[in-house]
């Protein structure tokens, strides 16, 4: 709501610097956005009145003007070709100030010019604010403005404040109701001027016009008045300037009254061309069957049922609060006009202004409620100013149609209860004083308080403490830190105490942490080769999404983590590696929420990046998690990966089952190409609910041994194909109780090894716990093992 | 015989005296101490002499050989100090050259900011509560004092996955749960991902972080909220910050308030970060809505409270001079690396 001061300077006196005025507005609840001062850098423009002009002798485009500003005539050179003898004009004396900067004495082609006369653009103003402005050359007033007053006083060149009004504060979206928050914050009278109307046209509306309500519970209150001979014609320039200032655009008289007073009074007003009014009857109601509108725009609109309309006797002429129709438009023929000032349910008119897509100023205040007895002082204001401008002469009397009057709302004035709930310790006579700034009726003999009429959002006394609150300054209520309540303890669960462990983990795997959108396109499905049946293609679809690549709820982090490579691959960054804790989005059959999931996903190439870093990683995990029971299983087919370089890990649930972890492995070189990332690209996907679900932050000390332990190697050739997990499966099975540790040190292929065949090397650790074990104890073993080698794979010890 | 010892006991010295190699040393060591060394072959002598000789003879053999012991050990210590010395000498680098780093990675801004957030909120004995990002419109806007068609829906531009199913556009519908399912006292944080229909540009996304803010008991004041408040801008700002609230509007809160800190850039003078204002809004905040209340169960007579909740990545920006959103979710190592 943009505010020109003068205009709030109607209602209250504003005598303070203007940051201290917004400041304090501020802080009292009415937050300034910004302030626009129209006359900001303009000193010493003055009118003057052209008496003369000659042209040039050395210049064929200037012109000599003498240009009298009352107290002397100057001498003024101006290529501006629009002037003529006996224009008012905005002149710029030597010295002047304009926001292109400072004139000077000055000689142009030998002739002196004592200042400059002003186009709109030197005085940085618009064509919205001066609409009878030329688009090229110098201003030239409208009337006869006295010679040598200062340009800002004629034009009301003004501070405007803009204020951002919350949705509970409709009657803050005017001037009045500003400058009633003014007088409260700055301690200062709010007064309205008298309303006078004379009713020159005599008559009785009631003869004019009735009105009906059908729907009390859309429409409370619908008032009218009648205007006969309606002059249409532009409004005065005070009246143009102060809707510019406010940023409405001028439009004819009876279009600018009504929207000025909805500024001034926050009512909406809407003008019917009352010949056109059916029947002289105004029904509010809703549709009936199958009937339409054409709005003001020329636009056929269909009806809801629960679209509230203004009708006459036989059909719609307006949809209320939304827009008027077509059929009952003010024209240049209009010769009496229907001025309605009503007030409708704002949820209603909120509704049906989105279904038609509109909003308008208008829309936009009876949305949110509107102040039932602020009706016909709004129509009275309307009324006047038509009068003061010669607009129409108004018809004796208002119709008023009020089916829901306005009942006072007492409440209880429990000064210890506020001061309670805010942690103050605030007088009684000072929250009286506050509350009578406010306008609330304060009963101080029954305790007992009634909000004004337009506080429709005082219910309570959570409500009353805000208002208090507002005006004693939040910032001078006293801070404590919840002394006296009972302590509490706060403390992570165990799952989010898991999370910290799995990005502490990662982090200490040299993994950097990414952050990703949860939203995927139906797109990245084939992207990432996912089968056409594939599960995961069955996402949660969001209705209104920013655009198709946004349109869904991600069911896996493959596609973004696939992204953010790409992105460092090609900014020619030699090498990423990344990781990410999020939740994938999986749609449950027959539920209204999704099962969100959580995911670690591990990302990197380039680099030490291999397979077997990655694998790494979920070790260390797996161990930091305490998960002890686990297996890596070759994964031949998911179509995102490569098929000879994939696992997927399976760990031991609550249940004893081994249960589906994670899958990690290199990227399938198509999905690669896909997201232009390297041929080499290492991606894992973690199940989080699964692992945490396995995890144990339980630790037991064993024993450290006391005894050595007797170590040997074991190198042995196998089929290249053969996995060595199933070797080491066979050595711990065969192995004996004091087989301790089997780990690989070595695996090679080449020279004096055949094609098709690999060497393994092995090293092998045993122990007792009880005493020194002695070489043969561990001849036996390996010779066992080595036997069941030979049996099971074939194994020729090397 | 004692002249004998005299003139040993001042070889060996001297020679002691220009050793310079711990070998020649434990040499020197046998030819004079040693089963078959100089001292010894003198001892064997002692039988030629007389009962009354004998005993001085004995007495000053061991003092020499006592002598000569102790010189041996102090020169082994003196040599084997100068060999370390020398050792150390030799073994010089240049400590100016690049340290070689282990390679660990690093958390995301956004991370460090809520691990710290969480950190002040766990130390003041909240709870973290967590809840579903795909949200039922009651618990988001409903529950909240935000019915179908309230003007304040429109300032939170919502993805809707049907009628009654939102992305949840603030964490607040944890509260709600959270409310519904446990008695006061509760004290709560709830950090999480939210959803806002903005279009992604240097100050936007439509995916975003929160971590809001509950307590709710007997007698909590606004005076509580007022100090809880500055008490986590000087943990999260340094202690010299200001906090200022403006009164606003939420509907599930009231009083409500916008919450400035003092401008960390500044200090308050007025600078590019706070655009000359001073101040810097970080949060909203207020008194729980009796409707709230009342909607989990809870009797605004009895027990009131107040909840607050900011925009992680608006505090993260700020924090590290962060001056376009977009770098958040890009994830450029360069980006990550400097956190």
């Amino acid at each position: 709501m943009k505010a020109p001061i003068k205009w709030l300077s109607d209602f209250v006196k504003i005598n303070v610097p203007i940051k201290e005025y917004t400041d304090a507005m501020t802080l009292s609840g009415s937050k300034v956005e910004g302030v626009e001062d129209l006359g900001k850098d303009i000193e010493i423009v003055v009118v003057g009145k052209i008496v003369a002009i000659e042209s040039h002798p050395d210049a064929d485009k200037l012109r000599i003007c003498k240009v009298d500003i009352g107290s002397e005539v100057l001498q003024i050179v101006t290529g501006a070709p629009n002037v003529k003898e006996g224009d008012y004009i905005p002149l710029a004396l030597v010295g002047a100030k304009l926001p292109g900067g400072e004139i000077k004495l000055s000689k142009l082609r030998g002739v002196e010019s004592y200042g400059m006369m002003c186009s709109i653009d030197e005085l940085n103003l618009t064509k919205d604010y001066l609409p009878d402005a030329p688009d090229h050359g110098v201003y030239v007033f409208s009337g006869t403005p006295e010679l040598g007053a200062d340009v800002k006083d004629v034009l009301n060149l003004d501070k405007v404040v803009e204020f951002e009004i919350t949705s509970n504060r409709p009657d803050c979206l005017s001037i009045i109701g500003l400058a009633r928050e003014t007088a409260a914050t700055l301690g200062e009278t709010f007064k309205i001027p008298k309303v006078e109307v004379k009713e020159e046209a005599g008559g009785d509306i009631n003869d004019l016009v009735s009105i009906e309500i059908e729907n009390p519970e859309l429409c409370y209150r619908y008032a009218a008045r009648a205007v006969k001979d309606v002059k249409i014609e532009p409004s005065p320039a005070w009246m143009q300037r102060r809707l510019a200032a406010a940023g409405m655009r001028p439009i004819n008289n009876i279009v600018d009254i009504t929207n000025y007073v909805m500024l001034e009074y926050g009512q909406p007003m809407h003008a019917f061309d009352l010949e056109q009014v059916q029947g002289r009857r105004i029904v509010v109601r809703t549709p009936k069957d199958g009937e339409t509108i054409r709005t003001l725009d020329g636009q056929d609109r269909d009806l809801d049922s629960d679209m509230l309309l203004i009708c006459d006797e036989n059909r719609p002429i307006g949809v209320a609060g939304v827009m008027g129709g077509e059929n009952s438009e003010i024209t240049d023929k209009t010769n009496t006009i229907l001025l309605e000032s009503a007030t409708f349910k704002g949820s209603s008119v909120r509704i049906t202004g989105k279904k038609m897509g509109l909003r308008s100023e208008a829309s936009i205040r009876f949305e949110k409620g509107l102040d039932i007895e602020n009706a016909i002082p709004a129509l009275n204001r309307c009324a006047e100013l038509i009068e003061l401008l010669g607009a129409g002469k108004v018809v004796k009397g208002i119709a008023d149609c009020n089916r829901m009057p306005y009942e006072k709302r007492i409440m209880k004035f429990q000064p210890e209860r506020i001061n309670s709930f805010l942690g103050s310790e605030i007088e009684t006579a000072q929250m009286v004083k506050i509350f009578k700034s406010l306008e609330f009726e304060v009963d101080e003999k029954n305790m007992t308080l009634i909000p004004p009429s337009f506080r429709n959002d005082i219910v309570e006394l959570a409500d009353l403490c805000e208002e208090i609150a507002r005006f004693y300054g939040y910032n001078n209520i006293k801070s404590s830190l919840l002394s006296g309540k009972e302590s509490m303890q706060g403390r992570k669960t165990y799952k989010q105490s898991m999370e910290d462990v799995i990005r502490n983990t990662m982090v200490a795997c040299g993994l950097y942490e990414a952050y990703t959108l949860s939203f995927a396109s139906p797109k990245v499905f084939d992207t990432i080769n996912l089968p056409k049946d594939h599960h995961l293609r069955n996402a949660v679809v969001i209705s209104n999404p920013l655009g198709e690549d946004f349109s869904l709820m991600r069911t896996t982090t493959l596609p973004d983590m696939l992204k953010s490579l790409s992105i460092n691959y090609n900014r020619n960054n030699p090498e990423a590696a990344l990781f990410e804790l999020s939740y994938v989005y999986l749609p449950i059959e027959g539920e209204v929420l999704a099962d969100e999931r959580g995911t670690l996903t591990i990302g990197m190439y380039g680099g030490t990046s291999n397979f077997y870093e990655l694998k790494g990683a979920m070790e260390e995990l797996l161990l930091a998690m305490g998960i002890k029971q686990y297996e890596f299983r070759p994964e031949k087919d998911e179509a995102s990966f490569h098929p000879g370089r994939t696992a997927k890990l399976y760990v031991k649930g609550k249940n004893k089952e081994m249960v589906y972890a994670a899958t990690l492995g290199e990227i399938h070189p198509e999905v690669a190409e896909n997201y232009e990332c390297p041929s080499r690209t290492y991606v894992a996907v973690a199940d989080t609910n699964v692992l945490i679900e396995a995890s144990t932050t339980e630790k037991q000390y064993s024993q450290l041994p006391k005894f050595p332990a007797i170590t040997r190697d074991l190198a042995i050739v196998v089929k290249d194909e053969l996995y060595v997990a199933q070797i080491i499966e066979v050595i711990k099975q065969k192995g004996g109780e004091y087989l301790e540790e089997v780990s690989i040190f070595d695996v090679y292929k080449g020279a004096q090894v055949p094609e098709g065949m690999k060497s393994v090397a092995f090293a092998l650790s045993f122990r007792a716990l009880d005493r020194t074990l002695k070489d043969e104890d561990v001849n036996v073993a390996m010779d066992r093992i080595l036997k069941n080698l030979e049996k099971s794979f074939d194994a020729q010890r090397r | 015989m004692k002249q004998q010892l005299e003139a040993i006991k001042k070889q060996a010295m001297d020679k002691l005296a220009q050793i310079s190699d711990i070998r020649e040393l434990e040499d020197l060591k046998v030819a004079y101490l040693g089963k078959k060394g100089e001292l010894t072959r003198i001892l064997k002598g002692m039988g030629a002499l007389s009962a009354e000789e004998r005993p001085i003879v004995g007495q000053m053999a061991n003092d020499v050989r006592a002598t000569l012991e102790e010189n041996i050990a102090n020169a082994k210590l003196r040599l084997i100090r100068e060999e370390r010395n020398q050792r150390l000498k030799s073994e010089v680098i240049d400590v100016t050259m690049p340290g070689k780093i282990r390679a660990i990675g690093r958390k995301h801004p956004l991370t460090l900011v809520l691990d710290e957030l969480k950190d002040i909120f766990l130390g003041m004995g909240y709870e973290i509560a967590e809840g579903p990002e795909i949200e039922l419109d009651y618990n988001n806007f409903e529950a909240l004092n935000i019915p179908k068609n309230h003007p304040a829906r429109d300032t939170q531009d919502t993805f809707y996955i049907s009628e009654n199913v939102v992305l949840r556009t603030h964490t607040s519908p944890v509260q709600i749960r959270h409310m519904q399912n446990n008695k006061p006292p509760i004290r709560i944080i709830c950090p999480g991902r939210v959803y806002r229909s903005d279009a992604v540009d240097a100050t936007h996304s439509p995916v975003f972080h929160q971590v809001e803010g509950l307590v709710v008991d007997k007698g909590v004041t606004m005076g509580d909220l007022n100090g809880t408040l500055q008490a986590f801008a000087k943990s999260i700002f340094g202690k010299d910050t200001r906090i200022r609230l403006r009164p606003h509007h939420f509907p599930f809160t009231e009083p409500s308030a916008e919450v400035d800190v003092s401008c960390w850039g500044c200090g308050g003078s007025g600078c590019r970060i706070c655009k000359g204002e001073g101040w810097v809004e970080i949060l909203g905040a207020g008194m729980v809505h009796p409707n709230v209340l009342r909607e989990c169960g809870i009797d605004p007579d009895i027990y009131s409270g107040f909840a607050f909740g900011m925009g992680i990545e608006r505090i993260t920006m700020g924090k590290f001079g962060i001056d376009d959103m977009r770098l958040l979710f890009e994830n450029d190592i360069r980006f990550l690396k400097q956190f």
